[in-house]
This record gives C-alpha cells, structure tokens and sequence, in this order.
C-alpha cells in the first residue's frame, strides 16, 4: 500500500478537463513534478520496503502455522527450509471465536480499551489543569514548569524501573501507605493491582507532553477575546467553556488523537514493569509481542494476526474519529 | 484545579491570593510527584547492598559510589554507549534529512498523490509493532541484519521518518511562500531553494525533528529488545533490562546505571526543550 502512494491517482480537476490519454498523462505529471518525487523518494522507498513489504509478508504469515519449529533457520552450519502450510483464516477464527477466546483475546481487549481511555482522559485532564495553572502571571513559573516535565526529559525505560523499585512490595510506597494507615496492596502481582499502576506509570510518564502541547495552545489564544467574554459578563467557566476549549480544538484533537493511539500502542511500560510476569495486565500489543517472542515455542502466525486485528481497530478507530472531527467542523 | 480566577476588579491573569496560594500548593504537589521517582532512584543507586531498596532508611548512613565505580569498570557500560549513540546518531542523521526533503514537497509542491502520501505516513504512525516486529525478524534473518546495528537504525526509522515528516511539513507551512518564489525568480532550482534558503531557516523545526528522533531512538525499547542478541551490541534500553533478570535482580547496579544514563539526556533534553515546544505547537496547530 505504501508504494502506491506517489501514483498520480488523485485527479486535480484541471488534469481532468484537458483529459490527454493516461500515459500522457503520467509522462506530464513526471515531467513537472519529478523535483517532489526525487524528494519524497527516499521515504517512499524506505517505508515501502521497511513497512509496505513486512505489512504483506505480515498478512501473509496470519494465513499460515508458522511457529518458531517450522520456519526457515539457520542451525550452526545447517539450512532448514520453512515447512509451515497455508492454513487460511484460522488464525482469525481461534482468536475471535475458539475455545480460548475470551481469556486469550477478548479480555485483554477489553483491558485495552480501559486502559487507553483512562490514560488518555488522565493525560489530558492533567495536563490542561496544569498548563491552565502555568498559563498565568506566576512567581516561579519557569521553574515549576522545569521540573513539571521533568518525567518526559527522563528516558521511560528508566523511569519505568524507579517505579518498579517504589511499587515493589516493601518498596516506598507501599512504606508511605504503611505509615499513613492504609493497606498495602501487592502492585506487582495481583492482577487489579498491576493494572492500576500500569496506568498510574503511564500517566507519570505522559502527562509533560499533555501539558506542553495544551499551554502552546492556550498561548496561542488571544487575549481580547477574554476580554470581549468578560465585558458580555461571562463567568469563568463559560469563560473556559466558549472561549478556552474552543480555542485549543485544533491542539486538543491533535494530541488527543495521537495520545489513544501511543497509548493503545504504549509498548515500553508495561513489558518493562511486568516483564514475562502479569498475563492479565498485558495490553494486545505486549501481549502479542509475547506470543511472537516471549514464549517457545514462538508462535509468529498468531502474533502476526493479532498485529493485523490490532491494526484494524485502530484504523477503524482513526477513520471514526476523522469524520466526527469533520463534522463538528462543519457544525461550528 | 482548572478554574481561571480572575475577577472584573483585577487585571485579567492576576490572581487573588486564595487562588495564588492554591495554584502553588497544586503545582509543588504535582512538581514533587514528578520529581521524586528520579530523586528516588538517585539515592537508591548510593546504596552498596543489592538488597538496600527495601531498607532505604539505611543507606543514608553508607552512602557511597561504589555502584557507580562497578558499572563503569565491571559492565559492558561503554559498548552499550557506543551501541546507543551509533543507533540513535544513524537514525537521526537518515531520518531527519529524508523526512525534511518529503515535508518540503509536501508543503510546498502540489503533485499529485501528496495527500495519500500524507495519509499513509499518518496511517504509518499509527502501526502497533506487533504488526511488524514478525515479518521483519524474518525478513532480516534473511537478509542477516539481526544484531546488527544498521538494521536496528533501518527499523526506527520506520518510526521516525512519518512523524518527523508531519512535523517538517507544519514548520514549513509556517514559512512563507513568497521566499520560495523569491529564490526561484533569482534561479534557484527547487533543490536550491530547499537547501539554500528554507533549511536555513527551517532550523528550530529541525532541531525539534532531530531531538525528537534521538530521544525516540535511544529510547526504543522492542525492538532492540528483539533484534540485539549480543551482549556487547546492546543498546541502554536493552542492557539496563539485564541487570534485572528472573534470577537475580541487582536493583544497585541498575540504578546507578539509569542514573548514568539519564544525566546526559536529561541535560540535552533542557538544553533544547524550548524549541521543543515551539516545534511541537507548529506541528500540532497545522498539522
């Protein structure tokens, strides 16, 4: 799919008026924008092999029993050919109605949906609450600012290994909760547990760029229409109601969009956190990781399709939200 | 906590001293909580006992930097380093040029398939890695790019470029047009005008498009975690996780390891955040 990008499919209405025959007008396109496509070429042809060939040979796989038995390797000085089958939609069936369904996909879908939903409404509630509140005149804003994002400047893979120190059992915060009466819970192993600090980790860890993108927008606002708001006596919150959110619309769909799908992905934290521990606050995509590469027999046809279900959701997911986005457009 | 509080008898942006008092006690409640994992894990990573995470009481009395001596001297610590810059170097320096070249077109020239293109990369953005991590551990075995660095920088340029390339895009929507036909009224060819007068100009937005690649690429955890076998070709993301395996955990050494590593990132980070945000805001505002 990548490389057909470039392809002058998309009509410009005048190319359809003058109407000259297609390979004319291929020849014409090239000759006058051969500049943009020598320019683009390196990302087209980069994506195309990287992505648009691992996509189809991804698809592909789905369709077959590969496992980590069956396929080509290389053993010592020894070649052994791939003697998987084309076993067809199988895969698919087994996942999203086999006997193992819904401990093995549908619950952790469900998990993921929760998960992506909390964290995004966590990341952006926080994150405009404190971009509101740095957004003003403030003694020491740049410095609260500073340390504010200061768990976006740190790499996650170590800050996701301070956390898995403090939520350890007798780690410091099981400590705090000691002393201040409140009872202990076992973060990394029971499954409750584990998911909700998987979701407190990953808010730590998201809420800077929240904040930051969000107070670029709020700068962006201009002043006099508080002003106007203030003279028609409007109140703060209609004040924050029809001036603040309509002005960061544009921002706020942006990050939004692109927090449920980092968020839906999130990789990092969670297989760091739990490592091979913790089936059930796996998310589809470590969980999928896990079938492909976390346990032997690798079962890569499996991990494949979940890959193509999970893309399938998020580009349904993007589509949806594209044309509500349009819409509301159109409304304002 | 979202309240804007200002009255009709203050100027607008100046608070009350209730609310002045409450935006602070806010902001130093969410600056600590921000702040204390990493200060945390700085006095962890004093204590000489592996054990000493659970009695954190104790290390204050035999604090030393002796996890930090045995890191430097006894661990692969520098060829993971060497590891990491190469990766994350490579990637920069491919992913930044060739997403800055394709942002340029975009903005700048109407061919036709721009929009598709920009789809497709949007769309690429949002590829989980499990789609992917299969068929291309596959794909390089054959081609026998696992543990190998430039298949690894191959693989997060996959990444990188799309977002870099929507991020360039916006920067240079910010610059006008009028330039560009300026240079080529002057003769510049297109290539000309990119290189001589727009990338110049196009600075910030790649210092952010080539920050945000590092720190992606230093960062990235899966599939280094899945395509470096070696030892001594691991990058930090990937060696850091060894100091904490199923059967010994030296949460010490691995602390001060992560002390190591985050330092200079987190200096480098400051040093350029503020474009950061510049350049995020143009991407999200017009991308």
């Amino acid at each position: 799919m990548t490389l057909t990008a470039p392809a002058p499919a998309a009509e410009t209405p005048r190319s359809r008026r003058r109407a000259p025959r297609p390979v004319q007008r291929l020849r014409d396109s090239y000759s006058r924008y051969w500049y943009a496509y020598a320019m683009v070429a390196p990302v087209v042809i980069v994506l195309g092999v990287l992505v648009g060939y691992p996509l189809l040979r991804g698809f592909y796989l789905t369709l077959t029993d590969a496992n980590s038995l069956n396929s080509a390797r290389t053993i010592g000085v020894n070649t052994i050919d791939a003697t998987y089958k084309f076993i067809g939609l199988d895969n698919y069936a087994e996942i999203l109605w086999g006997p193992a369904a819904y401990d093995r996909f549908w619950s952790h879908f469900v998990w993921t949906i929760v998960w992506t939903v909390t964290c995004v409404l966590l990341h952006y509630a926080i994150g405009l609450g404190l971009a509101m509140l740095l957004n003003q005149r403030l003694r020491g804003r740049v410095a609260y600012r500073l340390l504010l994002i200061l768990p976006w400047a740190v790499p996650t893979f170590v800050t996701v290994f301070a956390w898995r120190i403090m939520l350890a059992d007798a780690g410091v915060i099981n400590s705090m909760l000691d002393t201040i009466g409140l009872a202990s819970p076992s973060w990394l192993e029971d499954p409750t547990w584990q998911r909700t600090a998987a979701i407190m980790v990953n808010t730590w860890c998201g809420v800077p760029f929240m904040m930051l993108s969000l107070l670029g927008g709020l700068q962006s606002i201009d002043e006099n229409l508080y002003e106007a708001a203030e003279i028609d006596g409007a109140n703060a919150w209609q004040r924050f109601r029809h001036v603040t959110l309509p002005g960061l619309s544009s921002v706020s769909s942006t990050v939004v969009l692109l927090g449920v799908i980092w968020t839906f992905n999130q990789f990092a934290i969670i297989f760091l956190l739990f490592g091979n521990t913790a089936p059930d606050a796996q998310i589809l995509v470590t969980w999928a990781y896990r079938l492909g590469f976390g346990q032997q027999p690798r079962d890569f046809a499996m991990s494949a399709a979940y890959g193509v279900l999970l893309l399938a959701i998020l580009i349904v997911f993007t589509s949806f939200y594209y044309r509500w986005l349009k819409r509301n457009d159109q409304l304002a | 906590m979202t309240s804007s509080p200002s009255t009709k008898q203050r100027r607008r942006g100046e608070l009350g001293p209730v609310a002045r008092v409450g935006t602070h006690v806010t902001l130093t409640v969410a600056s600590l909580i921000a702040l204390f994992p990493i200060v945390w894990l700085v006095y962890l990573s004093l204590g000489p006992d592996k054990d000493d995470y659970l009695h954190p009481g104790g290390i204050f009395a035999k604090a030393t930097l002796d996890n930090y001596s045995f890191v430097l001297t006894n661990t692969a610590f520098f060829n993971w380093l060497w590891s990491t810059l190469v990766v994350a170097g490579g990637t920069t320096l491919f992913g930044v040029m060739s997403a800055a070249t394709t942002g340029y077109a975009v903005s700048r020239m109407r061919f036709p398939g721009h929009r598709p293109l920009m789809w497709v990369l949007l769309l690429t953005q949002a590829f989980p890695i499990a789609v992917l991590i299969v068929p291309m551990y596959e794909i390089f075995s054959q081609l026998r790019l696992v543990d190998s660095h430039l298949g690894l920088i191959l693989v997060n340029c996959t990444t990188i470029v799309p977002y870099c390339s929507w991020l360039l895009k916006g920067y240079f929507d910010t610059i006008p047009v009028e330039l560009d036909e300026a240079g080529m009224i002057d003769g510049l060819t297109p290539f000309g005008t990119f290189w001589r007068l727009i990338l110049p100009l196009a600075r910030p937005g790649l210092a952010v498009a080539a920050f945000y690649a590092f720190i992606t690429a230093f960062a990235e955890v899966a599939f280094a975690s899945t395509f470096l076998l070696d030892d001594s070709k691991y990058t930090f993301a990937v060696g850091l996780q060894s100091f904490v395996s199923e059967h010994d955990a030296q949460w010490n050494l691995m602390a001060a390891t992560a002390v190591l590593i985050a330092i200079p990132v987190t200096i480098f980070f400051y040093l350029v955040q503020r474009h950061v945000v510049t350049g995020l805001t143009a991407g999200g505002v017009k991308g």
